[in-house]
């Protein structure tokens, strides 16, 4: 199926033996973008200038709009800046997001590359509602040898973010990274409940959270949008990681997120191993767009 | 679920009885907007275009635009697409055959299986049957813990897994353990798996065919995008599902890997989860999904006032 193979083919299938670019193709083009979750709104926005374009005739090799395509969607990503400091210590993260998108996973993942630069790391498991839950963080923290704070199931969460950053400080650790629990945006009451983590993280570190990651599953469609919006109305969130790209799913929705609200994202989650994360980089996450064949 | 869909077809709808008797372009600017609005939701592409053609077909017929009140014929089309898209009525499960009973739950990470094996118990207790709760998920950390606490707090008995083992030998024991204990349905909740992660799919294809599953149900999440169609069209290629459950739709999801799945693989959605605690598990009914989709109680009263 056509869904299945890598842009590049799907782009160049299209191009080939066609010099002159119609409105045909223009729609199939779209048809590839909506199909990476990109969304028919901001496809339509990439799309309309370079219809614009070539109906003035300034666009009419075909080959060219590949790369001017590649080009206008890079743009809608923001610049990633130089990154979290993490520091002054202890540097406090805050990890949300809907329910079985990869949070506790991220984190333990994120634990590992900082440690690998030789950072102090200390996980607080602050998802006290989900079974084992903790459990699973605990035993990241075994595999890792990282401490991890945690109360029994049921106990309130800011308590356990509470006794986190005690200990956090008190041992000197560099960087607190804070488990939550899943959570669906439209729930009123558990977005005040991550309101009330950071005032209480505030409490013990007043500029913390230094870092709010908002945790996207690259397999979500358009609710991402709307996913990001309330998580950042609620808790300014400061960074986005996208999950499971080791799927056939493109991603293409942080696309959408980023031309509606230009929060930066961070990491991609690509494997449920606690290597399997890498910063995220625009140019290649475009190229990848365009270029990796659907079964990664 | 399915409540922007709604609102975006309402008002389609209402522009397209503004006009009273319809053009067949008024029918085409109709349906051009009509599929923006599945686009929107995530309803694959390909189903869109289908979909849209064949309520193209019906609604330049003769049967509406001859019609007093063409805006409600297109409506009922657009209705009973829907309906038929969603699998028509109301599937139950089919627990007969050999008994213990084996329901095995495959699906994606995260989607929710471990929660909706401890759901499903829970509703089949209710229903008079004895469920065994057997945790297959050798490979997430605590996933085990996770299952066997949902168990107890449901009163349901959990296998105890050595996650030591290879997966089919431990389900194969457990289903042998139920049967002797006198359980009738065994609910195997397996590890998340990327459907194009050829040697888990293999472990899958292996669990079906040493245990003969009854049901084989996928475990989708209601906010799956465009790749929904890809996922669950491999799963059933390898497993012939025999069900689907849609996770997480009490959210603001737009439904459109519901109309997708279904469109794709023909298998039938049996229920839904409508949040994390164990009693929020609810069948699928498609008439009223679709009705809820269009806005029955609103659309329909509006256009019957015109
Ligand atoms: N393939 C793949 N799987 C992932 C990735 N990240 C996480 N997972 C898997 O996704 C599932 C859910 O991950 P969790 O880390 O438990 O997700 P969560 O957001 O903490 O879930 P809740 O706390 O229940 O809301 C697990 O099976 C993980 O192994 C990824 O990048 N790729
Ligand atoms: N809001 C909501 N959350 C749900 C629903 N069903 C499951 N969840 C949540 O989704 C998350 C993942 O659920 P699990 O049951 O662990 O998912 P899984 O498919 O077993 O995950 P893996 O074993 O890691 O592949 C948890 O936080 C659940 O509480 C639902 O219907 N609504
Ligand atoms: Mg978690
Ligand atoms: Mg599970």
């Amino acid at each position: 199926a056509r869904t299945r193979q890598g842009f590049v083919h799907q782009v160049d299938e299209l191009l080939l033996g066609r010099k002159e670019i119609d409105p045909g193709l223009l729609d199939e083009l779209e048809e590839i973008l909506v199909t990476a979750d990109m969304g028919v709104a901001t496809v339509g926005k990439v799309l309309e200038e370079l219809r614009i374009q070539v109906k003035r005739r300034e666009l009419a090799d075909a080959g060219a709009l590949r790369e001017r395509l590649q080009d206008r969607i890079r743009a809608l990503l923001p610049p990633p800046g130089p990154g979290p400091a993490w520091a002054p210590a202890p540097f406090v993260v805050l990890v949300v997001g809907v329910n079985g998108v990869g949070k506790t996973t991220t984190i333990a993942k994120i634990a590992r590359r900082l440690q690998a630069e030789g950072k102090k790391v200390l996980l607080v498991a602050a998802d006290t509602f989900r079974a084992a839950a903790a459990e699973q963080l605990e035993t990241w923290g075994r595999r890792l040898d990282v401490p991890v704070v945690r109360h029994a199931a049921g106990a309130d969460p800011a308590a356990v973010v509470y006794d986190g950053l005690e200990a956090a400080i008190h041992r000197g650790a560099d960087v607190v990274l804070v488990d939550t629990a899943g959570r669906l945006h439209t729930k009123t009451n558990l977005m005040e409940e991550l309101k009330k983590l950071r005032r209480v993280i505030r409490k013990k570190v007043p500029e913390g959270p230094h870092e709010v990651f908002l945790v996207l599953d690259a397999t979500t469609g358009q609710n991402a949008v709307s996913q990001a919006r309330l998580f950042r109305e609620a808790v300014d969130v400061t960074g986005i990681v996208l999950t499971k790209l080791d799927g056939t799913a493109k991603g293409g929705i942080v696309v959408a997120v980023s031309d509606e609200m230009g929060i930066p994202i961070r990491y991609i989650g690509i494997g449920e191993g606690m290597d399997d994360l890498r910063p995220f980089d625009p140019d290649a996450f475009v190229s990848a767009l365009f270029e990796r064949e659907g079964a990664a | 679920m399915f409540d922007n869909l709604s609102d975006r077809l309402e008002s389609v709808f209402k522009r397209l009885k503004g006009y009273g008797r319809l053009s067949e372009d008024n029918i085409q600017e109709g349906l051009r907007e009509v599929r923006l609005a599945l686009l929107e939701a995530d309803v694959n592409f390909r189903v869109v275009k289908d979909f849209v053609a064949r309520v193209r077909e019906r609604a330049v017929g003769r049967e509406v635009m001859e019609s007093l009140t063409p805006a409600q014929q297109v409506v009922k089309i657009v209705h009973d697409e829907l309906v038929a898209l969603l699998g028509g009525r109301n599937r139950q499960l089919d627990l007969s055959g050999r008994q213990p009973a084996v329901l095995l739950l495959v699906g994606l990470q995260g989607s929710g299986k471990t929660t909706t094996a401890a759901k499903l118990a829970r509703w089949l207790l209710s229903k008079g049957r004895a469920p065994y709760l057997v945790p297959a998920d050798v490979y997430r950390p605590a996933a085990v813990e996770q299952l066997r606490v949902l168990g107890e707090r449901i009163g349901v008995p959990v296998h105890p897994t050595d996650t030591s083992r290879p997966p089919v030998e431990t389900a194969r024991e457990a289903v042998a353990r139920a049967g002797l204990q006198g359980l009738d349905t065994v609910i195997v909740d397996t590890a998340g798996r990327l459907h194009v992660d050829e040697a888990l799919m293999g472990e899958l294809r292996d669990l079906k065919a040493r245990l003969e599953p009854q049901e084989i149900l996928l475990v989708a999440d209601a906010m799956t995008g465009q790749d929904a169609v890809n996922i669950a069209g491999k799963f059933d290629a390898d497993l012939s599902l025999t069900g689907v459950i849609l996770t997480k739709v009490e959210g603001d999801a737009r439904g459109g890997a519901a109309l997708s799945i279904q469109a794709v693989t023909g298998t039938p959605i049996k229920f839904v989860g409508v949040g994390e605690k164990l009693d929020q598990l609810e069948p699928f009914h498609p008439e009223r999904i679709a009705d809820r989709i269009l806005g029955m109680g609103d659309v329909l009263t509006l256009i019957e006032k015109a």
